[in-house]
């Protein structure tokens, strides 16, 4: 990269010379570090999964959650630095319950998006804060149906079918892009999901992981639970077994 | 001066993605001497080794009590540390007062890491240097946590942090699987061992640098603790019956098994 | 979006004008700033009421009811109010006195519902902690001198206790196996007493069924604020669950008989 020690990458509030913003650009770096999180709009619902990278084998499993609860219908997922997604999500939270006082409903995810995309583009204009180092895949079921959103560094927010962050996001994209998205249950989802991670996981560069996945939608009444214990173990099987069959 | 352009300043992310500042503070943490924690299926325990300035000098506090089921043992910056305990047992109380509840140990924990993370995002500040290993019982049980001043949390079933504490870690990894069916002063036994693997050449584990911090039932070597098994810290002449535990290291036979530690518990 | 840094970490405000688009840019006020320049008003009264509500102990949990009516003034103003109202998955609360007071608790439950359920660590408020937290707004709000008009009953059953106790505008709490707000409180009480004291354990279902029906049947030939329409709530081992609305059997023909109230002149 060009950028460095040009003096123009010490701060989100300076320009490059041909217009970049290096702050944001490195904020993505952090982003593409981190374990692969994914997110399935899918008919009657949307499935979240993560690939959680575990560092230490003292870890307790299913404790250290990376898919956080925001509303009772919806869920979110980041990639990159595990504190800010914290953040990230308590303001989430915020917001959530701003819109619920004030409109006396449920926050549609599209507002919630919107909102969270004008915060974390704040953190984009100034010296005395760094941008986020996340990017955070929103997701629920909400007045309009299942949706699907994901928020990046810069405050840029797109909806999607399909979505993928973190470090094995081009191949996740790739098999995303095989699914009939709009047409699979949500149990299939949940399927194709594990199988992604699964399959995306470098297992000669990084150390072990566990798969997390949470969904909202008809089967869980509209609300972001994780995926049973029952379902969720079917699944990571039929993962393992795709993944010998897969060259 | 600086040890490249990207480390001045905890708002700058480098070209990788990293954020140098807040990697220097968990150095921080490393300058402090070690505690080691570890939890099995009834119970949670703390050991830490402290510190003297010199022969006149008193040894260093590395425990703090939160609340009746909480307690930590901190390794780093002990101002920053006071800091931290004190916005703990804030929240505990106000868990207290608000609900009649002691707070979830999750909860406090998360909480405190999130009050971190705002310290690495923006100017003008430093992150904490100081790292806690928190122990704490609710309805969920025992618990253990790390938090560290990058903001994260995370529940282990043995942990150390401080100086040398990889050593203590690599005890702990060889030997975390027996720990949920220890009872107390096995768990602390190995607690120890693995705090041994700390020190310094010539040193050892002795009543006055050894400090232990226990959340359950109490064991039959210790007296006044009350029937919930609230969180208490044993210094002094208290830890000596468990420090005569300890199997010498001079033999250096093979790790004690599970089988072998009963009969010594006896 | 308000980008001013001495706003950042405060949730967004719909209610403010971020934009400064109506109707011109305000100047600031420099009238006086007392507490009290606007005046301050301050509950004086209920308006829309609803009357008694029951509960009472028995074998497997905890019964409730409570009619239907809310009133206005002597008007019986809404038949189809529900004053019964599950909070969580072990507690249901009932209210009598101020309906938009009333209204008022249940979105700030609410709202205390969607953080405990986000957090979604495993832990949740059982009814004695629902309890001690609406008895902390209530007496917070007596204090302010602007109390929330209500007597309600928290009623609940978690990890194999049940849990019923009372709180009212002023703040005051206590529990007992029966209870019974408002006018029921002296008709209703001395019945349930009777009925259940010494029997919280041996009181099936259907028997505190008859039980709860007894009393409001005489509640409503009682209590001329009352409603033959009731609701009725129980929560055991199994969840919350309330009824339908539902109504007593009675017998008005010996009304025929009374004299000196109304046109009669004979």
């Amino acid at each position: 990269m060009t950028s460095i020690g040009t003096g123009y990458d010490l701060s989100a509030s300076t320009y490059s010379p041909d217009g970049r913003i290096f702050q944001v650009e490195y904020a993505n770096k952090a982003v593409e570090n981190s374990g692969t999180a994914i997110g399935l709009r899918v008919k009657g619902g949307v499935v979240l999964a993560v690939e959680k990278l575990v560092h230490s084998k003292l870890l307790v499993p299913g404790a250290n959650r990376r898919i956080q609860t925001v509303d009772r219908h919806i869920g979110m997922a980041t990639a990159g630095l595990l504190a800010d997604g914290r953040h990230l999500a308590n303001r989430a939270r915020d917001e959530a319950s701003n819109y619920r006082e004030l409109y006396r409903t449920p926050p549609p995810l599209k507002s919630l998006a919107d909102r969270l995309g004008l915060y974390v583009q704040a953190y984009t204009l100034y010296s005395s804060v760094r941008p986020f180092g996340i990017s955070t895949i929103f997701g629920a079921v909400d007045k309009d149906g299942p949706s699907l959103y994901v928020v990046e560094p810069s405050g840029v927010f797109y909806g999607y079918h399909g979505a993928a962050v973190g470090k094995g996001r081009q191949l996740a994209k790739t098999e995303l892009e095989k699914l009939d998205l709009a047409s699979i249950s949500m149990r299939q989802a949940v399927l194709d999901a594990a199988r992604i991670i699964y399959l995306v996981h470098d297992d000669a560069k990084e150390k072990e992981f566990e798969l997390e996945m949470s969904w909202i939608g008809d089967e869980t009444n509209g609300l972001h639970l994780p995926v049973p214990k029952d379902l969720f173990d079917e699944a990571e099987r039929k993962a393992k077994e795709a993944l010998e069959t897969f060259e | 001066m600086f040890r490249n352009t990207y480390d001045s300043d905890n708002t700058v992310f480098s070209p990788q993605g990293r954020l140098h500042q807040v990697e220097y503070a968990l150095e921080a943490v490393k300058q402090g001497s070690a505690a080691v924690g570890l939890r099995s299926k009834s119970h949670s325990v703390l050991l830490a080794l402290k510190r003297s300035a010199g022969e006149l000098a008193s040894y260093q506090q590395k425990m703090f009590r939160i609340d009746d089921h909480v307690g930590i043992a901190i390794a780093g910056l002990t101002s920053d540390a006071r800091v931290l305990s004190n916005f703990m047992r804030q929240q505990a109380m106000s868990s207290r007062m608000i609900f009649n509840r002691p707070v979830p140990v999750n909860r406090l924990v998360s909480a405190m890491a999130d009050k971190a993370q705002v310290n690495t995002q923006e100017y003008g500040r430093r992150p904490y240097g100081v790292g806690f290993l928190v122990i704490g019982q609710d309805q969920s049980g025992p618990h253990l946590y790390e938090f560290s001043p990058s903001g994260n949390s995370y529940e282990y079933y043995a942990m150390s942090i401080g100086a040398r504490s990889q050593s203590a870690k690599t005890y702990l990894e060889k030997h975390y699987e027996s720990f949920a069916d220890c009872d107390l002063d096995e768990l602390i036994r190995h607690g120890l061992h693995a705090l041994r693997e700390t020190l310094q050449q010539d040193k050892e584990l002795n009543v006055k640098n050894t400090s232990i911090g226990i959340v359950g039932s109490a064991s039959p070597n210790e007296t006044g603790v009350s029937p919930t098994g609230a969180f208490r810290i044993l210094e002094g002449e208290k830890v000596d019956v468990f420090i005569k535990t300890m199997i010498p290291k001079e033999t250096d036979a093979p790790a004690p098994t599970t089988d072998e530690d009963v009969q010594m518990a006896e | 979006m308000d980008h001013s840094p001495m706003n950042w970490g405060r949730p967004r405000n719909d209610a403010v004008d971020l934009y400064g688009t109506y109707p011109i840019p305000q100047r600031p006020y420099n009238g006086s700033k007392g507490s009290f320049s606007a005046g301050v008003q301050h509950t004086q009264q209920p308006i829309v009421t609803g009357t008694s509500v029951l509960a009472i102990k028995y074998k497997d949990g905890i019964m409730m009811a409570a009619d239907n009516l809310a009133s206005y003034g002597s008007l019986a103003r809404f038949k189809d109010v529900q004053r019964l109202q599950a909070v969580g998955d072990y507690t249901v609360i009932g209210a009598s006195g101020d309906m938009s007071d009333f209204q008022y608790i249940q979105t700030v439950l609410d709202e205390l519902m969607v953080d405990e359920f986000t957090a979604a660590d495993g832990h949740s408020l059982g009814p004695a902690e629902i309890h001690e937290y609406l008895s902390q707004i209530m007496y917070a709000r007596r204090s302010k001198m602007n109390p929330l008009w209500n007597s309600l009953l928290v009623g609940g059953f978690k990890d194999g206790k049940r849990f019923l106790a009372y709180v009212d505008l002023l703040g005051t709490t206590y529990s007992a196996s029966t209870l019974a707000t408002g006018y029921g409180s002296y008709i209703a009480q001395p019945l349930l007493r009777k009925a259940v004291e010494g029997y919280e354990d041996v009181l099936t279902e259907e028997e505190a069924l008859k039980i709860i029906e007894d009393s409001m049947k005489v509640l409503y030939y009682r209590d001329a604020r009352s409603l033959n329409k009731y609701q009725v709530a129980k929560i055991t081992a199994a969840g919350t669950s309330i009824s339908e609305s539902r109504s007593a059997e009675t017998i008005w023909s010996f009304a025929e008989d009374i004299r000196g109230y109304g046109a009669q002149t004979q």
